[in-house]
């Protein structure tokens, strides 16, 4: 016990010696999207990550934004293991044939607003693997996308102001 | 000679011919009939050879039928075994009750190649899912790939279990977590698994496919897609195979090049190790560990970022070198992060073995037995937490890990092949890696990073076995006429590795089994291609 706390304190606060850069780009897409999270959100953005398709790459990217660095719950957003309780979803891949049936599950599983963010190029247009007979292309060939997030994979400050983006967009949505 | 060509030559003297179309020279290709291909398993078996992979290629435009491929490895011998099949009856003799791992590579030939394994005990598709077409291969050359495949109505037989009390929880393919998509049925009485039946294939990108449309060069791209977390080992992989073939051989690959594609490749395996160790700890509900642990790997992904142009260096390795060189400053940057590295991890090494509560979960809990874990014929991490002592950067040294004298390794090696066995040999690897990769910085041989490298001879195979973060990555690639890519296979530890995992799981119970998921971490994407 006595090392775990030793080490707690040793690491302290990692956000803190962050290069000023990429601190001041946390921080500002961070501060935004909790003020639209507390007013629209009611203080928490709860999301839902699928598969489709991707080779992990974003996936390990996603996983980044959860670190003590990127620490994306203290803006309120944080990752659920179900679909029925998410306001958004996190869609990865180009969308391979054999999964296109359960992505549309999660998608009618998943409550009003069902915003959805399609991650990396494959996820944008199918990437390098495009549309063939094992795969569909983009997210939005099987499910309605309200933003995308290019990248390969993506890096976790891009994913975070793609998560921005879609809940600054989302009154607009039907 | 190689010992295992040496039996095959005993046990056949007529029949056995030698392929010399297949490169690097080390790797021997025989020639067998068919009749023949279960036999040379059997022999070989004798001579406690592993079946290391199977695959099946469609030769019409070399002006063939199709050909069945068995690669074995022995020690640091890989030998491969290949049979003709006419195109209008293209079956062969099963292995699958020589060795296990045929089970799923010969459902997946039947399933895409359509060659017919004759005398498997379970022909239902893998990967091919039961609403696609049941006449379409996608891997035969008259198979349009560009097409969208229609629907059909078909269902898949699980396996059942039934008695009092038995039931059955379907997990999947969208997990709790964040992780790839697959299914998993167990079927438990109380809290106890009594099976597990896995099924893949939900993130199938017709892969090796899409290899045979790319140039050479453009194909590296894809092989550093084939599984995001091992986007180094797979490109390395890749590369080692076309240049077997290019008509240049290993040396004329710059030297730095070689150590520079190692430095990569050890720095994939810590982040991979560390992200890993952090996960298994987090399932025991030891959340700190993962925190402390990916901090760790983010400063790791920074520094490659910052050096060279990507966080899992992606796109950096191609056939003729790597395309970023490392400064006199970025090394110092590197040596000093492994500085801070090290000593961060060993306080945390040190606060995992300390958690007894910790050492409940993950002593004696989804044990792969050693003599199970040879039958299956794993690979990597899971063979080696196993007892299995297996490691191609040792028995079938790639560039630079060929200079033993320079390049020392250790391999660690557990025999209890648990959940503690498979974190260990990670614990260990990584301190491995610091080591191997603060010897790589202060002795990377000076001179260029990249050579042109000519396109492969036509006609020709070409071979390379790379031990990725998880284990042993196998590319077989082969050149068409024209010298183009007529089949590229590709063999991720994955895809032995999943059933090690099918067999350590019963008597377990049902929470421990993310748990053992987590530390087996096998690839989706590299299994379901």
């Amino acid at each position: 016990m006595i090392r775990i706390l030793r080490q707690i304190f040793r690491t302290g606060i990692v956000t803190e010696p962050l290069p000023p850069e990429i601190e001041a780009g946390i921080l500002q897409v961070g501060e935004r999207l909790e003020e639209t999270i507390r007013k629209r959100f009611r203080r928490s953005l709860t999301i839902r990550q699928v598969d489709a398709g991707s080779c992990n790459g974003c996936e390990l990217e996603i996983h980044a934004i959860n670190n003590s660095f990127y620490n994306c719950e203290r803006f309120g957003v944080h990752f659920t293991a179900s679909p029925r309780f998410a306001d958004m979803l996190l869609v990865t891949g180009p969308v391979s044939r054999n999964m296109e049936v359960a992505l549309k599950r999660t998608y009618d599983a998943t409550p009003f607003p069902k915003l959805v963010v399609a991650v990396g190029d494959c996820g944008c247009n199918g990437g390098i693997f495009g549309e063939s007979y094992a795969t569909l292309g983009g997210v939005d060939s099987v499910i309605p996308v309200d933003v995308l997030v290019p990248g390969c994979p993506p890096p976790p400050l891009a994913l975070l102001s793609g998560i921005l983006t879609a809940v600054d967009g989302y009154p607009g949505k039907k | 000679m190689s010992m295992l060509s040496e039996a095959l030559r005993e046990a056949f003297p007529e029949e056995l011919q030698f392929d010399h179309r297949q490169h690097p020279s080390r790797v021997i290709c025989c020639l067998l009939p068919r009749e023949r291909f279960a036999e040379a398993a059997k022999v070989l078996k004798k001579k406690y050879a592993l079946l290391a992979a199977e695959w099946a290629s469609d030769e019409t435009l070399l002006g063939k039928g199709f050909s069945v491929y068995a690669c074995y490895r022995w020690g640091k011998e890989y030998l491969i075994v290949r049979s003709e099949l006419p195109a209008e009856d293209p079956s062969f003799p099963s292995l699958t009750k020589k060795y296990l791992p045929a089970y799923r590579f010969e459902r997946q030939m039947q399933s895409l190649m359509g060659v017919i394994p004759a005398g498997h005990p379970d022909l239902r598709p893998w990967i091919k899912f039961e609403d696609w077409p049941q006449d379409c291969y996608p891997l035969r050359k008259s198979f349009d790939s560009t097409e969208p495949l229609p629907r059909v109505d078909g269902e898949y037989q699980w396996a059942k279990a039934e008695g009092e009390g038995v039931y059955e929880i379907p997990v999947g393919p969208v997990h709790a977590g964040i992780i790839e998509p697959g299914h998993f049925r167990f079927q438990a009485v109380g809290e106890m698994v009594v099976n597990l039946e896995e099924r893949l294939g939900y993130v199938h990108k017709g892969i090796e496919k899409k290899f045979e449309a790319l140039s050479w060069h453009d194909a590296a791209r894809l092989a550093g897609r084939v599984s995001g977390d091992s986007t180094v080992a797979h490109s390395i992989a890749y590369s080692l195979a076309v240049e077997s073939i290019s008509g240049l051989t290993g040396c004329n690959i710059p030297e730095r090049a070689h150590w520079l594609r190692a430095l990569f490749l050890e720095r994939e395996r810590i982040a991979n190790h560390l992200g890993d160790i952090g996960a298994v700890c987090n399932d025991a509900a030891f959340a700190f560990m993962l925190y402390q642990l990916s901090r760790l790997r983010e400063l790791l992904l920074r520094t490659n970022l910052r050096l060279f142009g990507h966080r899992f260096i992606m796109d950096r390795v191609f056939p003729g070198g790597v395309s970023v060189d490392i400064t006199a400053q970025g090394r110092d940057e590197i040596l000093a992060e492994m500085e801070i590295v090290a000593k961060d991890f060993e306080r945390l090494v040190e606060v995992y073995e300390e958690s007894s509560s910790l050492e409940d979960r993950v002593r004696d809990t989804g044990v792969l037995k050693p003599e199970k874990a040879r039958e299956l014929c794993v690979v990597g991490i899971v063979a080696r937490a196993s007892g299995m002592n297996l490691d191609c950067r040792i028995f079938n040294p790639f560039p630079p890990y060929d200079q033993y004298d320079r390049l020392e390794l250790d391999v660690p090696v557990k025999v209890t092949g648990d959940v503690h066995a498979r974190v260990w040999v990670r614990v260990e690897e990584t301190r491995e890696s610091i080591r191997i990769i603060r010897y790589i910085l202060e002795n990377m041989p000076a001179g260029p990073i990249s050579v042109a490298v000519g396109d492969p001879l036509p006609e020709t195979a070409g071979f390379a076995a790379v031990e990725g973060w998880r284990g042993e990555i196998i590319y077989w690639l082969q050149a068409g006429r024209a010298g183009e890519i007529n089949r590229c296979m590709v063999r991720d530890p994955s895809s032995v590795n999943w059933l090690g995992l099918e067999q350590a799981i019963p008597g377990n119970i049902v929470p421990d089994f993310p748990l053992c998921n987590k530390s087996f971490n096998q690839s989706y994407s590299g299994h379901d291609l």
